[in-house]
């Protein structure tokens, strides 16, 4: 197969993308449980839905993993038991593009916060791949919404960490949108350990190599399904329609 | 076209005031000494305006140099207060405390401090500003978009703090800062003008307080008219800069603009 950017999946420059593995992870809310003592563990370099109805703390899951919920207890690692930091990358449902940049500068900003040389070229480079190479000068309130969460994925892409933690990143634009993004982010984050969460079950089918359902109080973790064929992939197939049957079943509670 | 016509009404509601004015004087038959016609005072505005433009540059000098350093220790102290935890707790009672002692109250000190010149107006001028700026500054430095926090957090491991206040906390705070400014714009010249009637020899206020004394009210009104000329020329001056510098800023309207204008 025929790459179509050299950094697209796995780039020499990455570690090779690593499995996680959450071990007695906790988080209260309000004296409330969100999750109580959750194990879970994804695979390296594949693409894991996490799925369940909104407010069971699917967010919150990827919040402790990407070291940002600060009154969680448990631990995050990768499969090997290194810590996480320096490898995660994140993508909101909001763009968090910082209205005062234009689309390159706002894809250099992990650069400039960290102190180190903004490589405009391959700024511009990641922009023009996923299809803003016009637009690079253009601040975030010209852009559409698509537009936006497209630069977005270009700042997390530029980023280039070997995990990529995704909550919700295409449902805040319109559907034919939606599939362009998510084909995008398919193709352009091919190979890194990505885990993705949404409540859509189609998403998940069309994307996932791997789904999870996260359901109850406190959430836990129901075991994980393998999506057969390659993706993205033709959700109208027999075998993923039955698919989606189960996941809505494991969603609802059932047994 | 819309600028034209909200001149256009601005220039309608002037000529209606003047004209009002007139009436009022006409029909009352008040004496000049008590409310000159609107053409006494042009005539006076006319021809003292040597008098006048001398006096309105002190009172210009005091509000700009007023806004200068109030405005800067207003930023600073927002600043230090926003990101450090000792300013925090030894700064924040001294803010607090600055607006709970009654400025104008100070005037007569600060005259005697600081002599009769201008910089007991300056100083008048930078206690008067110093708050609404570090308020506002600070206000919008506690209210960064907390989805920007955490982007910033995952980039960095959460080991550049400073970095992460002046790539995203400073710009997004500039909003609130410029409301600031803008409110210190409108209030700069009350504390030139307050320092003034206390004690001094040149000045707006200065002028104000000089003709009326001698019951010179057209020359009063006169002065009058350029404080405002001046108060409008620093609040549009100031907004204009704002404008400039936050273009990304959609809303950032001036406090005094009309609706759909």
């Amino acid at each position: 197969m025929q790459l179509p950017f050299p950094w697209a999946p796995a780039p020499a420059s990455m570690v090779a993308p690593p499995a996680i593995r959450v071990t007695g992870a906790s988080l209260h809310y309000h004296g409330h449980p969100v999750f109580d003592d959750l194990d879970a563990e994804f695979a390296a370099g594949s693409w894991t839905c996490v799925l369940g109805p909104s407010g069971t703390g699917k967010s919150s899951l990827l919040r402790v993993i990407a070291g940002l919920a600060a009154d969680a207890s448990g631990t995050v690692t990768t499969a090997d038991g290194a810590p996480m930091r320096g490898l995660v990358g994140f993508m909101d449902q909001r763009d968090l593009l910082l209205p005062w940049l234009s689309a390159i500068d706002n894809v250099l900003i992990g650069a400039r916060l960290r102190g180190e040389h903004p490589d405009e070229e391959r700024a511009a480079a990641v922009l023009a791949a996923v299809g803003l190479g016009a637009a690079k000068t253009l601040r975030p309130a010209e852009l559409s919404g698509g537009m936006r969460q497209r630069v977005a994925l270009a700042r997390t892409l530029m980023e280039d960490r070997p995990v990529v933690l995704m909550d919700e990143p295409f449902t805040a634009v319109d559907a034919l949108t939606r599939i362009r993004l998510q084909e995008l982010a398919r193709t352009m984050l091919a190979g890194r350990t990505v885990i993705m969460v949404t409540h859509d079950p189609w998403e998940a089918l069309r994307l996932a190599d791997c789904t999870q359902v996260m359901t109850g109080t406190p959430a836990r973790l129901l075991a994980p399904t393998v999506v057969p064929g390659l993706s993205p992939r033709d959700i109208t197939k027999p075998k993923i329609v039955a698919l989606y049957r189960d996941l809505l079943a494991a969603m609802d509670g059932a047994p | 076209m819309n600028k034209l016509r909200s001149v256009g009404r601005a220039a309608i509601t002037a000529i209606v005031a003047l004209a009002a004015w007139q009436v009022i004087v006409s029909l009352t038959g008040a004496p000049a000494y008590v409310l000159p016609s609107p053409a006494r005072v042009a005539v006076a505005w006319v021809t003292r305006s040597g008098y006048l433009l001398d006096n309105a540059l002190v009172t210009a000098t005091e509000i700009v140099a007023g806004l200068l350093i109030g405005g800067t220790l207003g930023i600073v102290s927002a600043l230090a207060v926003a990101t450090l935890a000792p300013a925090r707790r030894w700064l924040m009672p001294v803010l607090v405390v600055s607006q709970a002692v009654p400025v104008f109250a100070l005037a007569p000190i600060l005259v005697l401090w600081f002599g009769y010149g201008m910089a007991s107006k300056i100083a008048m001028a930078t206690l008067i500003i110093y708050f609404p700026v570090a308020a506002a500054f600070l206000d919008g430095l506690r209210r960064t978009e907390p989805g920007w926090l955490d982007m910033a957090r995952v980039m960095t491991g959460n080991a550049r703090p400073w970095a992460v206040v002046r790539y995203v906390r400073v710009p997004a705070a500039l909003p609130a800062l410029a409301s600031g400014l803008r409110v210190a714009a409108a209030v700069a010249p009350i504390g030139a003008v307050i320092g003034e009637w206390v004690g001094s020899g040149a000045g707006l206020g200065y002028a104000m307080l000089h003709a009326n004394g001698r019951m010179q009210t057209d020359l009063m009104f006169a002065a009058l008219a350029t404080l405002a000329v001046l108060a409008l020329a620093v609040y549009y001056g100031v907004d204009w800069a704002l404008r400039r510098a936050i273009s990304w800023q959609p809303d950032s309207a001036a406090i005094f603009d009309q609706q759909g204008s």
